[in-house]
């Protein structure tokens, strides 16, 4: 069989879509925590996306893709039977995998599907696992079962309250932290938008609770050759993709990397209308 | 003065001015600047040839093309057998002839140059490496006729090669003439190496690097693209699955910073990121490809080498107004290719000298100014020229929309992660021999990887050294 061909296309929730890709080497590599360079056509960018689960039996692996602009939703319109233009990997940084203790997972949006390898390897290693997951509602709750298998404790949030706690993974956490005062968490991992990885380490900070966040850098060649992935961590500029993804959530900079993401608003506006209208016209022919 | 010099009186001729798109118009496109010598020209420039005895010329080419050789066929019209006599010494005289510094090699030890302007020898390779392309008479034959390497079961030795820049292409394409199985292991999606993704179209097309590479996998290597040797795979499973003997070339590729405050604010590039978005991702035909990059009308650009101009003569094409090359030294201290640094003057490019960045400013986030000091020459450095110091209470800023920073690139890290038993200097590159040889045996090394930064020549001089002591080693298990 040839090398990036798509196995298998599921939809996970309504944006989110999950690709099984024959990429072997990939397969036989992967460590929880890094991630592919993608491209999807010969004119297209190069970007990351986390090795959400990985198969060395059967070649595979599964990327978890959320409709975002134009070259994640090119990706969400291949089917099986396509191929992927170019994935090198495994890049990044595995995750620091050790016996903890009891470690806290928490995944938010298409975040959650990189949180699975790191469960089960957390588990493996012999951690009492605690996964917490957000979505904005019940469908997003993606790999479900993939999550309650590893876990020892399954919490999940939404936002409008259809399945579990309503409200944001770190409203929860608050919570759960201010309850359970004796049960406090070893490590905690999150992994989601900007937004709410920040939010978790403001809740965990006066807890001294040791919290790992992946970072989402925009990337260009994903090996310490650009430099377009720096972020800022305990004042020192890192590389995203060689030093990371995974940093000490207490020291990064989440103002820059917010900031940081936000280069190219304008560009990827025209990139997406350009790829919707070609589209929309081929669907009216 | 060497006598041969004393001939009957000959006529004078100007050395040929090579023709290129104006100015005006050539900022506002990608394609090649330079348009390469007509036949007449070229047979022209030849007869400026003093065809000396003792010709210096060779001497200043690291790969010691035979010079007087191939301009002797130019002025016989025989311009096949002419680049045949280059190829003998160097694959890629498209890419040399365009990109060599010829003015501190070959050029600056020709004889009529110690009088007159010396013979325009980088013009005449590209000629002739053009000829051979418009020409295309696929010289392969005698390639055919390969070494039988093999380990006595029929089975081709087997050699990996990590890098396809043109350390690794002139390895690779040696080896496999010399009969063995080559992998070449390349990180990025295309190979070329600095010449896709750093170069600039302009003053290199791409097509030329495709050939090259198309040539070397004419020979029979195996171009594995998106492999990162240290991620993929590590040299210790290339070594256990079959490979004999490893080359490691990798390049110069991980970008330096400034180290100023303001320097991860939007709008601030490394060269080698604002250069491989329009380079090898075609940012400059955004949205047709896809890859952005950001256009401003004023751009600054800190740096004073080739790459430094190639950024500053990219942003000038990606529609800027006004681009600053803000220089620490002064204009003969430029390390640039002096060719570079005059088209980038008739460009527009306005050189800022002896001025140093302390600060980048921003608003909301995105940079709005640099904040510079003006410097002095003082005594000589190392480098032997002269140390630039900084003038104090002279700070100003300067407005702009980009920064790009190019003040030098070092070896990535990435692939000796994994192989911390190969020796590295303290810059982190990798000591090797006069014969690229490292501390870890079958494993070799070269090109800037070894040397740091240095020239698309020295890489392809190293590439063949390496290939050499490799066939040694590979066919006597000595180290
Ligand atoms: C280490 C890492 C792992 C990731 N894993 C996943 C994953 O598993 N699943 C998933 O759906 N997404 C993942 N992402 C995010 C994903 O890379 C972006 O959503 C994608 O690049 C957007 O491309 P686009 O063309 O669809 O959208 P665009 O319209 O181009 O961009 C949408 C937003 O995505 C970000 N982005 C754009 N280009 C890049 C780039 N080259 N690199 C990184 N971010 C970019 C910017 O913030 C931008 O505003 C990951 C990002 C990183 C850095
Ligand atoms: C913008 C710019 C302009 C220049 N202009 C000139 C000029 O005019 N004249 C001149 O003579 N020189 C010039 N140079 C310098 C010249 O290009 C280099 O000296 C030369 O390319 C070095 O060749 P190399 O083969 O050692 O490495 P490179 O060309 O850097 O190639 C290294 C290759 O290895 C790949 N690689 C890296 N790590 C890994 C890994 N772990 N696994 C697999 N692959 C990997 C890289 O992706 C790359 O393709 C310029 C350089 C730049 C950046
Ligand atoms: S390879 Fe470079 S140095 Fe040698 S002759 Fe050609 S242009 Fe001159
Ligand atoms: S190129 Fe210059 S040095 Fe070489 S033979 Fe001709 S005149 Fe002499
Ligand atoms: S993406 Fe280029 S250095 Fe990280």
């Amino acid at each position: 069989m040839k090398e990036n061909k798509i196995l298998e296309k599921s939809v996970l929730c309504s944006d989110t879509v999950s690709l099984i890709i024959y990429s072997p080497v990939i397969a036989a590599k992967a460590r929880a925590g890094q991630f592919v360079i993608v491209r999807a056509s010969e004119e297209g960018e190069r970007i990351p996306l986390t090795i959400a689960e990985s198969y060395p039996s059967s070649g595979t692996i599964n990327l978890a893709i959320l409709k975002r602009g134009k070259t994640t939703n090119l990706l969400c319109s291949l089917n099986k039977g396509d191929y992927i233009t170019d994935i090198a990997g495994p890049l990044g940084k595995p995750s620091e995998i050790e016996k903890f203790g009891t470690v806290c997972i928490i995944g938010g949006g298409v975040g959650i599907a990189p949180t699975v390898p790191i469960i089960k390897a957390m588990k493996e290693a012999g951690n009492f696992v605690i996964s917490i997951m957000g979505a904005r509602n019940c469908s997003g709750l993606i790999f479900e079962d993939s999550i309650k298998k590893y876990s020892n404790q399954y919490h999940v949030c939404t936002d409008d309250g259809s399945t579990g706690y309503k409200g944001f993974v770190s409203g929860f956490l608050t919570q759960y932290l201010n309850e359970n005062p004796d049960k406090k968490p070893d490590r905690i991992v999150a992994i989601g938008p900007v937004l709410m990885m920040k939010a978790v380490c403001d809740v965990t900070s006066p807890f001294g609770i040791k919290t790992i966040v992946s970072l989402n850098p925009i990337m260009v060649d994903g090996t310490g050759m650009c430099g377009s992935c720096r972020v800022e961590v305990g004042g020192k500029t890192m590389f995203g993709c060689v030093d990371g993804p995974e940093f000490d959530g207490h020291l990064v900079d989440f103002g820059l990397l917010n900031s940081r993401l936000n280069i190219y608003c304008n560009e990827e506006k025209v990139s997406y209308d350009k790829y919707m209208e070609k589209h929309e016209c081929k669907m009216k022919i | 003065m060497q006598n041969e010099n004393i001939k009957p009186a000959r006529k004078k001729i100007p050395r040929n001015k090579i023709s290129e798109q104006q100015p005006a118009s050539r900022i506002k496109n990608f394609s090649e600047v330079e348009l390469g010598f007509s036949d007449q020209q070229a047979l022209l420039e030849s007869q400026r040839c003093l065809m000396c005895k003792n010709p210096k010329c060779t001497l200043g080419c690291p790969v010691e093309i035979d010079i007087k050789g191939f301009i002797s066929l130019i002025k016989d019209k025989k311009f096949h057998e002419a680049l045949e006599k280059i190829r003998e010494k160097n694959t890629m005289p498209g890419i040399c002839g365009r990109v060599c510094p010829q003015e501190d090699q070959c050029e600056k030890e020709c004889i009529l140059g110690i009088k007159d302007d010396p013979v325009a020898i980088g013009k005449l390779e590209r000629f002739l490496a053009d000829y051979g392309i418009k020409n295309s008479k696929q010289n392969n034959s005698e390639e055919t006729a390969l070494h039988n390497n093999n380990s006595g079961t029929g089975k081709k030795i087997k050699a990996a090669v990590i890098g396809a820049g043109p350390a690794g292409l002139t390895c690779s394409g040696e080896l496999a003439k010399m009969g063995y199985d080559v992998t070449l292991f390349e990180a990025l999606h295309k190979a070329g190496g600095v010449l896709v993704y750093g170069i600039p179209e302009f003053r290199l097309p791409k097509s030329i690097v495709d050939g090259e590479v198309e040539y070397v996998k004419s020979l029979g290597v195996e171009i594995k693209l998106n492999s990162i040797v240290g991620k993929t795979y590590t040299i210790d499973e290339l070594l256990d699955n079959g490979y004999t003997s490893v080359f490691i070339a990798t390049g110069a590729g991980l970008p330096y910073f400034l180290g100023i405050p303001g320097e991860n604010l939007n709008g601030v590039y490394s060269a080698n990121e604002y250069l491989t978005r329009v380079n090898l991702m075609k940012g400059y035909l955004f949205p047709h490809w896809d890859t952005p990059v950001k256009r401003t009308s004023v751009v600054s650009v800190i740096g004073g080498g080739n790459v430094a101009l190639d950024s500053a003569r990219t942003a000038k094409r990606l529609g800027a107004e006004k681009v600053y090359l803000i220089y620490r030294r002064s204009e003969v201290e430029m390390p640039g290719r002096i060719e570079e640094i005059k088209h980038a003057k008739e460009e527009g490019i306005e050189m800022v000298f002896l001025t140093n960045p302390v600060e980048i400013k921003g608003e909301n986030g995105w940079v709005k100014k640099i904040t510079c000091i003006k410097m002095q020459l003082g005594d000589p450095d190392e480098s032997g020229r002269r140390r630039p110091v900084t003038i104090p209470g002279s700070e100003h800023d300067i407005d702009t929309g980009i920064v790009v920073i190019a003040i030098g690139q070092g070896p990535n890290p990435v692939l000796m992660q994994t192989s911390p038993d190969i020796s590295l200097n303290k810059w982190g590159n990798i000591i090797a021999d006069d014969i690229c040889k490292t501390n870890k045996k079958g494993v070799f090394a070269g090109g800037d990887i070894v040397t740091g930064a240095a020239t698309v020549i020295l890489a392809m001089g190293a590439g063949k050294v390496a290939a050499r002591a490799m066939d040694d080693y590979m066919k006597t298990g000595v180290w």
